[in-house]
């Protein structure tokens, strides 16, 4: 109850020290380390790191599908800590867009009534001339009435970058959406999703390991052993390459000196 | 590869016992019905061999009119007493005694009832021959008037009654009393043999009352000199006494008897093997279905180690040892339950037949054998296909994605309709009637051919019938994520469904059978009975129910009643074959009260010597009114009767009439077991029917009823057999509802992602869970409708045969078809609990993390 929100505005989503731990005693990690950032509104946010540092946790935490162990997580100016899962599943329904890397859709249903189906779910009208803006940017008018096994990768993730947009959600989360696409439908996704920041005004955060997806991005969080150690506006794929090799040196370290620490 | 197996076994462990249970369950009830009728044999093996141990050979006359072929159940043939003379002196007899031993003396009880209701145990009416090394008196002293007699210990406690009592007995004839002078019992403290009742008269009461004429016996116990020419004095009386007489010794009657009670009960057993079909049947669908998927599950990995160079005959035996593995495990689960339901079983039939010892528990030999090829034969033979299913599947698929499309229907439809046509030929070949005496097993095949045609056929049925129904949910989301996913996997919801349909075909096929015999029956019996009342009974021993004739009297000089039919039965060889034939104490009112129609000679009056004849005997047998035919009734000797008049056929009389001097003579009891009774015009049937009951308190086993109560009565057998039907259909459902369950959770499971991506979109726990339940109804629904069909179809034909047995009416059940479909649905909203709630507990993270 400590933040009455000034800010608010601004800010798709945020998280004030929020820690996360995953197991006890022996077994115990700690995902993150006391993490706090403030997504931009009308943004392209990146969140780049080595394996393991956390960013999918990050991610899981500020979307709401996961809990976190201390701290708090906001999107818009809803509180989502401490939500029951019902609160938390209507969160998602109304505020919250998603893109996973892969089994994005329903095989049962055509591409149209996936891109539909968080509306149906909702229980809302869709808006027939947004419906069409999307449908029209992501290229997939005459592919409405087939089945996701009739698509490509390619298609098929951009069927899903549709479906999350089409609900015109506060902020949109993607982890790892060109994870399992070549490097053509890959690119093809992210100027997607960079084109919808910029004409749209959607909020957009991408979980990725990828330097050149994260070159798509206004802003890059660099997360390494579970606390943010850096980040980039406006960065291009060479300054986020150069980036990472001085962050892996220094996770290398962190992780020597505790080795030398415990003994 | 074997170890590989066995882990991936135990990391199944849910699918294995719900398809594992199946089996378990058909088991359970084979087992079952080998131990019960294995520890009733022994029980009654030890009872009889008791029973006769100091019998060294009994003569007996053979009866002359056999009901059941076995001497059991048959009246008696008296034994003049000059036979015991005879047989007193061929060499080797010691001692002939002439006994009377009969059944059917029924003790009436202080509730005005006969004592023991309904129990099946025997009431033997003796006479009294004194003690002996068996039998021995507790209490007071033998009969020695013939107002006196003793009982044994079983039926004195059974009907609370003491020495010096006075108590009323029903025997061939109107209930007499007599006043209880001893109670006896016998050796070991038993206070029966085998819980019989015994009264014992003094001889010639017995004689008169038990065998309807003094101066005979029914049976002679004979003692041998020295028991070593047991066999050789048995052999000599047979010789000596001739083919009209029956020799045994204890030993060949102990055996005979208990043989004969083993068949009795046999029934039990066949109940019990109905239900391991039945079980078995919709079993094979359930582990069939159980395989198919885990074969379909584990395709990448089946693939992957084809790839690395498996061979196909170690894919098939993987499946095969996984199928063993279930097979055996459920085996011997079942039987152990089986063997538990048996001792159960054998114990309660034990207590209810009076009290018997029941023998120690064994599995016989047959129960492990059977129950072994059943449970381990048939998981193996199921798993059989998807074991080369999963033997083609070819290493490539270990790179492909996951979801391989269906393969067509096409095969699977042809062999559908080959079988559907060949099973219908069979019905129709059957239902002509030109298979004669084969006709039941042409009707039967057919039947059953058809049946594995439309589960056959099902996956094609499915597809539209699927989708029709699930429009009736598809107002909602998950309700038509629910219709789709239903229509996903049409060969795996054809054959979760077929396990439904198969039982529900079952008992809707059965009740259309039934509810068009009782509609049939029913309808008949109300156009031929014209009485108001009617006066019947239970019965309870050898000896049919009996009406006093002085209430008879009674009920005739009352104002109110207009005219009475008293009629008796018995068995008559006629023509060299056994009918029932009735005979009425006034032909003129029966005439009239059963409305007997005429189509040739006359049928209002019947004189000794004549009888009459319904339609169908006289068509079958080429009979008219004048010919003359040979009878041998239960008296007296074969005699020659002439037809004098054919009767349009009719629910009352049976087949055939006789007069009642003729009756009297030559039935076993002349006494009328029911009556009919017309009141007059006007006159008021519940003060007529109070008025009759008062009359009748001294005839224990009868009671008055209206005309609808006693039709109703006369069909209570259909309702008794539809009630078992409708247990067959419980055990057959809840296997139904395994598989069901079975399906949903491996679908569950296969489409954790998709479930996973749906809750983080949004889609709440409850309607996720409402998603899993449409699935599962519209899955259980189209199992029930088609079952309703198909049974309603089936059950249609098999009535159409039995057209000319008199079943003309076709009814069919519509309100247990309702039940079933309704019952339908319930079992997919509780198939669906478990699975829906493992969807909603789905861990969304888990579900959508990549590996
Ligand atoms: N469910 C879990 N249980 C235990 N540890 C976990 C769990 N999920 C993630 N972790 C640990 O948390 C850390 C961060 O994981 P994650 O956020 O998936 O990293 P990233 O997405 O950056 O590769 C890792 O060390 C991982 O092993
Ligand atoms: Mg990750």
């Amino acid at each position: 109850m400590t933040a009455t929100l000034p800010t608010a505005v601004d800010i798709a989503a945020r998280a004030v020290d929020v820690w996360k731990v995953y197991g006890s005693g022996e077994a115990q990690v700690i995902a993150l380390h006391g993490v706090s950032v403030e997504l931009q509104r009308g943004q392209f946010t990146a969140i780049m790191g080595p394996s393991g540092s956390g960013k999918s946790t990050l991610m899981h935490c500020l979307a709401g599908l996961d809990t976190v162990t201390r701290g708090e997580v906001y999107v818009g100016d809803a509180r989502v800590t401490g939500l029951s899962d019902r609160a938390l599943t209507d969160l998602r329904r109304d505020k919250v867009g998603f893109i996973f890397q892969q089994f994005n859709l329903l095989p049962t249903l055509t591409a149209e009534e996936n891109i539909l189906l968080p509306l149906a779910i909702a229980g809302r009208k869709p808006d027939r001339d947004w419906f069409d803006t999307v449908i029209d940017t992501v290229g997939l008018r005459d592919r409405l009435k087939h089945r996701p096994t009739q698509l490509s990768g390619g298609q098929q993730q951009r069927v899903a970058c549709a479906r999350a947009l089409v609900a015109r959600p506060e902020v949109i989360f993607a982890d790892e959406p060109t994870g399992n696409l070549d490097s053509r439908s890959g690119a093809e996704v992210l100027s997607f999703l960079r084109n919808s920041v910029r004409d749209f005004g959607q909020t957009i955060v991408m979980v990725t390991h990828d330097p050149n997806a994260a070159s798509y991005a206004d802003r890059v969080i660099f997360l390494a052993d579970g606390r943010v150690v850096d980040e980039l506006r406006d960065p291009s794929a060479e300054a986020v390459l150069d980036r990472l090799k001085r962050l892996d040196v220094t996770a290398a370290q962190l992780a020597d000196g505790a080795v030398d620490g415990a003994v | 590869m074997l170890r590989a197996t066995l882990k991936s076994l135990l990391s199944r462990k849910l699918r294995l016992l719900l398809s594992g249970l199946a089996v378990v369950l058909a088991v359970m009830f084979v087992s079952g019905a080998f131990v019960l009728s294995d520890t009733l044999g022994r029980t009654f093996d030890s009872l009889f061999t008791n029973a006769y141990d100091n019998t060294d050979i009994q003569v007996q006359a053979k009866p002359k009119v056999d009901v059941d072929g076995d001497g059991q159940g048959a009246v008696p043939a008296n034994i003049e007493s000059t036979v015991v003379g005879k047989v007193a002196a061929v060499p080797g007899v010691a001692k002939a005694t002439g006994l009377v031993l009969a059944e059917g003396a029924r003790v009436v009880g202080h509730n005005g009832k006969v004592v023991g209701g309904a129990s099946p145990s025997p009431r033997f009416g003796v006479n009294w021959a004194g003690e002996d090394e068996l039998m021995s008196l507790r209490e007071g002293r033998g009969p020695r008037t013939s107002g006196e007699v003793a009982i044994n210990a079983g039926l004195a406690k059974t009907g609370d009654l003491t020495v010096g009592e006075q108590v009323g007995v029903l025997t061939l004839e109107a209930k007499k009393t007599f006043t209880v002078v001893g109670i006896f019992g016998y050796t070991g403290g038993r206070d029966s043999v085998g819980g019989e009742q015994t009264v014992a008269f003094t001889e010639p009461v017995a004689q008169q009352l038990m065998l309807g004429a003094t101066g005979v016996y029914n049976v002679i116990d004979v003692k041998v000199t020295d028991e070593r020419d047991l066999t050789k004095v048995r052999d000599a009386l047979r010789t000596q006494l001739g083919a009209a007489y029956q020799v045994d010794t204890g030993e060949d009657l102990a055996k005979k008897q208990a043989d004969n009670l083993k068949q009795v009960l046999s029934f039990i057993t066949y109940i019990l093997l109905g239900f391991a079909g039945v079980a078995l049947l919709v079993g094979v669908f359930l582990i069939l279905n159980t395989f198919s998927i885990i074969v379909a599950q584990r395709t990448r990995e089946l693939a992957l180690l084809r790839a690395m160079g498996a061979s196909r005959g170690q894919m098939i035996g993987s499946v095969m040892v996984e199928a063993t593995v279930i097979g055996v495990v459920s085996w011997l689960v079942g039987l152990a339950l089986g063997v538990g339901i048996g001792w159960l079983g054998g114990f309660l039939v034990a207590k209810l037949s009076g009290d018997l010892e029941v023998a120690s528990l064994g599995v016989p030999p047959a129960a492990w054998i059977v129950s072994f090829v059943v449970g381990v034969g048939v998981t193996i033979l199921a798993a059989l296909l998807p074991a080369f299913q999963a033997s083609r599947v070819p290493p490539v698929a270990a790179m492909r994605q996951a979801n391989t499309a269906d393969r067509p229907l096409t095969r699977l439809t042809v062999a559908g309709a080959v079988l559907l046509l060949a099973g219908s030929g069979s019905l129709v070949y059957g239902l002509s009637g030109k298979a004669g005496g084969n006709t039941i097993w042409w009707v039967v095949g057919g039947v059953f051919v058809d049946f594995i045609a439309v589960a056959l056929l099902t996956p094609l049925l499915g597809q539209p019938v699927v989708s029709l129904l699930g429009r009736l949910f598809s107002w909602s989301v998950p309700g038509k994520l629910g219709r789709l996913n239903s229509g996903r996997n049409p060969r795996r919801t054809a054959i979760t469904a077929a396990a439904m349909m198969i039982s529900i075909a079952l008992v809707t096929g059965i009740s259309t059978i039934f509810s068009s015999v009782d509609e049939s029956i029913g309808k008949v019996l109300d156009k031929q009975i014209q009485a108001d009342l009617i006066i019947a009974g239970q019965q309870t021993s050898a000896i049919p129910p009996s009406i006093d004739p002085a209430a008879l009297r009674q009920v005739r000089a009352m104002p109110a009643v207009d005219a009475v039919a008293a009629e008796a039965y018995d068995a008559v060889l006629v023509d060299g074959k056994q009918r029932f034939v009735g005979a009425f104490d006034d032909q003129a009112a029966a005439s009239r009260v059963l409305r007997l129609k005429a189509t040739n000679g006359r049928v209002d009056r019947l004189g000794a010597g004549e009888l009459l004849i319904d339609e169908s005997t006289a068509k079958d047998r080429k009979w008219k009114a004048g010919d003359t035919v040979a009878a041998q009734l239960s008296r007296g000797e074969p005699r020659q009767f002439r037809i004098t008049g054919v009767f349009a056929n009719s629910g009352g009389g049976g087949g055939m009439i006789m007069s009642w001097q003729d009756a009297t003579t030559g039935f076993r009891t002349a006494t009328a077991t029911q009556a009919f009774v017309k009141l007059r015009p006007g006159a008021d049937a519940t003060s007529a029917k109070r008025d009759i009951d008062m009359v009748l308190k001294d005839s224990p086993e009868v009671n008055v009823s209206t005309r609808s109560e006693w039709i109703g009565n006369q069909l209570k057998i259909f309702t008794f057999a539809l009630f078992m039907v409708q247990v067959l259909l419980f055990v057959a459902m809840l296997i139904a509802i395994l598989g069901i369950i079975n399906t949903l959770v491996l679908s569950v499971l296969e489409r954790t992602r998709e479930l996973g991506m749906l809750r983080a979109i949004g889609l709440r726990r409850g309607r996720t869970m409402w998603m899993i339940t449409v699935e599962s109804v519209v899955i259980s629904l189209f199992g029930a409708l088609l079952g309703i069909t198909v049974g309603a179809g089936l059950g249609a034909a098999v009535v159409r045969a039995l057209k000319d047995k008199g079943i003309t009416e076709l009814s069919l059940p519509w309100g247990l078809m309702a039940t079933y479909v309704i019952g339908g649905a319930v079992v997919g909203v509780v198939a669906a609990i478990i699975p829906a709630i493992r969807a909603a507990r789905l861990n969304v993270l888990n579900a959508i993390a990549y590996e």
